[in-house]
């Protein structure tokens, strides 16, 4: 108990003192913030990306693309072929009909609002009628759904914030074509609400492509029928140039790339930044008990526990860590969170809107961050002040 | 120069701390080089891209193709050099998930207007011998071993129904720093023989060299007239600002970087600012001293300022050193980033950058030094 008496006392008095030692504590506390700051916000960054992209996919959707083909893009289905597809066990039915939808995937060219003399890559979507009702998360916000067999569409609401010109109302044109935006939908912040949604068959006339499908989306019975899908398309020989996968594994690795980049140099950055933190942690601590090495050494003459001497500056440099790390995540969180932004996706070649975020996990990642460059950054001056000799404090100054 | 020992005396005093100082210069420059060179991946095509070169692109997207019959016309155009077209493949190497930067080109056109593209005169010749000649970048050939004569097996999700398509390494092409060293080409013949019937004779995009750079706006504006109202319009920009718009489209990577660095360097150019402050504090007896000596109250300041000054640049030029020998190992991300690079210009600004902190660092103690009173100081003490 003694020992803890001791601590206390040592503590309060350096926590005390700090006002009078403000310029290099306040370096040290700028020093970690600015840390924190950089390594949260760039970590919103993948974690708002990351999130744009699970949210996209649906466990319990399965979709089918050309075998090779690992993007709608480059995937073709031929019309014929959908029409077997859709006759597969596993499938959830509407009624009578397969609850599926076979879509065209193509991207137009739209000026972006942040850059508008630059044309963007934005993905537009041909859907069957049912295309709406596979994917349960879609709500209609504004205007009204798209009728089928007219140049209607409607916009995601990520792309209407991102792109100029798709309001409900408003008609984009796109080479000769015009569409009418009659309504905005969102998809629980997914990759849908970057894309243009129009009827499939009046997209495929347009660009010349009669019958001809990227992709076919379906909703699976119970989530466990995806088994029983995929063994009926990889062992029937009509259908062996199509890959079944989950929806939800499919946008995972659609991401994959651009997660990396922006984790790799997220990463390399920030562990840098904070080598650099702990540095001047540590040149904050050693002033701090440079400046102090007088009263240390009269503490431990008077027969203070040299450990209770070393806890203390610990604690001292973790509490300027914890201001530190609090200051930086909170200006991350309030600078950063629900940013909106949108970047080319490598793999898909069109853009993704999508909003930085600021997580709850990654304000504690960040605030771990602090306390850690807060304690590297005590322990030699802590050591360095409980091994001083007494004597020779005494006669410094 | 004499007076070199007495800054470096000053600097002694306390090693721990001027060591730990320059440990935290030395990383913010050594940051800042490695996030220069990212920004440079990013937006070093838009500085390398022509001016005195057009793309046509079709004006929906360019995933569009336009046809092959637009290369005579766009020839007859006065102000035009050279013509080509150049085709997305799509190839993947090994996995279908592996694509490769694959592009359908026309040798001969296509190494008139990419002089960057360098390739021995023997290269020139097999390549054009074969038709299923390749050439491939230095950065891809060491990737994946290969020779000159090597057989290369390429599938393409787009194009069928070849599979797979088969190339002969004919060249390895290398170039300056800036070139993308990591691109496979090869020839549009041997391409459209072999691909889907219904496909043949398109093009992905056409690359138009032009005589006089300053007519660029009015050549765009002549092809787009051309081929407005057919089946496939056109939209022509200049290759730089081809390049620019699809940097933009992955985002304001620059503004991004920039503020790094300068977060980088302010938190950094703080700590030197600070270990500035204090150890002239400690040392006001001392510059006292000094002064009675003799010393005037300019080289006094001189002194200090030089002192803050070597430090950041001796820890800023280990640091920027550093940098760029990580650059040199190359793209940290495994192929994500082609051009990886620190550009002199870069470092420049960064030695800059460091006179510019020592300066800042120092000046305000340098000041305090310089007004310091013999008398008031040497009581203080």
């Amino acid at each position: 108990m003694n020992w803890l008496k001791q601590t206390i006392a040592v503590m309060s008095v350096n926590l005390r003192t700090i006002p009078s030692r403000l310029g290099s504590s306040a370096v040290a506390i700028i020093g970690i913030a600015g840390v924190v700051v950089v390594f949260v916000s760039v970590l919103s960054i993948a974690a708002g990306f990351a999130a744009a992209m699970t949210g996209s996919g649906s466990h319990d959707r399965a979709l089918m693309l050309r075998t090779g083909a690992d993007t709608e893009l480059t995937s073709a289905i031929e019309g014929p072929l959908v029409r077997i597809i859709k006759e597969a066990p596993g499938i959830r039915k509407e009624g009578d009909v397969a609850s599926a939808s076979a879509e065209l995937y193509v991207i137009v060219d739209l000026p972006k609002k942040a850059t508008p003399d630059s044309p963007a890559n934005v993905p537009m979507r041909g859907i069957e009628p049912l295309g709406l009702k596979v994917r349960d998360e879609i709500s209609l916000i504004e205007g009204r759904p798209l009728r089928f067999g007219t140049n209607e569409v409607i916009v995601g609401k990520g792309a209407q914030n991102q792109f100029a010109g798709l309001n409900v109302g408003d008609t984009v044109v796109s080479g000769q074509n015009r569409w009418v935006v009659v309504g905005v939908f969102a998809a629980n912040g997914g990759l849908a609400e970057t894309e243009i949604w129009c009827d499939v068959q009046t997209l495929q006339s347009v660009y010349r492509r009669v019958n001809s499908f990227n992709s076919v989306l379906m909703n699976l019975q119970t989530p466990d029928s995806f088994e029983q899908l995929r063994d009926w398309i990889e062992s029937n020989p009509q259908t062996k140039n199509v890959t079944v996968r989950r929806e939800s594994e499919y946008y995972a690795r659609q991401g994959e790339t651009m997660a990396r980049l922006i984790n790799t140099l997220g990463f390399g950055v920030a562990t840098l930044m904070a080598i650099g933190a702990v540095f001047g942690a540590i040149l904050t601590m050693y002033t701090a008990v440079a400046s102090r090495s007088r009263e240390i050494a009269t503490l431990r003459a008077l027969g203070f526990n040299t450990l209770s001497v070393v806890v203390s500056v610990l604690i001292e440099s973790l509490v300027l860590g914890a201001i530190g790390g609090t200051i930086g995540a909170i200006g991350a969180y309030l600078a950063f969170d629900g940013f909106q932004t949108s970047t080319m996706n490598f793999q898909s070649f069109s853009q993704v809107a999508f909003a930085f975020r600021v997580t709850p996990q990654l304000f504690a990642t960040g605030l771990a961050y602090a306390l850690a460059i807060g304690l590297l950054g005590g322990l030699l001056p802590a050591i360095r002040a409980a091994r001083l000799p007494i004597s020779r404090a005494l006669r410094e100054l | 120069m004499k007076f070199l020992h007495l800054v470096w005396m000053s600097l002694s005093r306390r090693r721990i701390r001027t060591t730990f100082t320059l440990l935290c210069i030395f990383i913010a420059f050594l940051l800042f080089g490695i996030v220069m060179a990212v920004r440079t991946a990013f937006t070093l095509g838009v500085d390398i891209a022509g001016l005195d070169r057009l793309v046509l692109i079709n004006k929906v997207t360019l995933i569009l193709p336009l046809p092959i019959s637009y290369a005579q016309r766009i020839q007859q155009t006065p102000g035009v050099e050279t013509v080509t077209h150049q085709t997305w493949f799509n190839g993947a190497y090994q996995q279908p998930t592996n694509v490769l930067t694959t592009l359908v080109v026309e040798p001969a056109p296509f190494l008139s207007i990419y002089p960057e593209f360098k390739l021995s005169a023997a290269e020139v010749e097999a390549w054009l011998a074969d038709r299923q000649g390749a050439v491939v970048g230095k950065d891809l050939a060491e990737r994946y071993g290969w020779k000159i004569g090597d057989r290369i097996p390429l599938s393409s999700s787009i194009w069928e129904p070849k599979e797979p398509w088969e190339f002969n390494v004919a060249g390895i092409y290398d170039g300056e720093k800036s070139v993308d060293k990591t691109q496979f080409l090869f020839r549009y013949d041997y391409f459209d023989e072999n691909r889907n019937e219904t496909l043949k004779g398109n093009v992905g995009w056409y690359i138009v060299k032009i005589a006089d750079k300053s007519k660029a706006l009015e050549l765009s504006r002549t092809f787009d007239e051309m081929f407005a109202n057919s089946g496939a319009e056109t939209k022509t920009t200049t290759e730089k600002g081809f390049v620019e718009s699809f940097a933009k489209q992955v985002g304001d990577i620059g503004s991004i970087t920039v503020a790094i660095a300068s977060t980088v360097l302010f938190m950094f150019g703080l700590v030197a600012a600070s270990t500035m402050v204090q150890s002239v504090r400690e040392r006001t007896s001392e510059l006292a001293v000094l002064k009675t000596l003799g010393f005037s109250d300019t080289r006094i300041l001189l002194l200090v300022l030089s002192e803050s000054l070597f430090m950041t640049l001796l820890g800023g030029g280990l640091g920027l050193a550093a940098a760029w020998l990580v650059v040199q190992r190359g793209d940290p991300t495994g192929g994500l980033l082609p051009i990886f690079m620190l550009p002199r210009s870069n470092m420049a600004v960064g030695v800059g950058l460091m006179v510019l902190m020592g300066l800042v660092a120092g000046a305000l103690p340098a000041m305090e030094a310089m007004r310091l009173r013999i008398t008031d100081a040497l009581r203080k003490a």
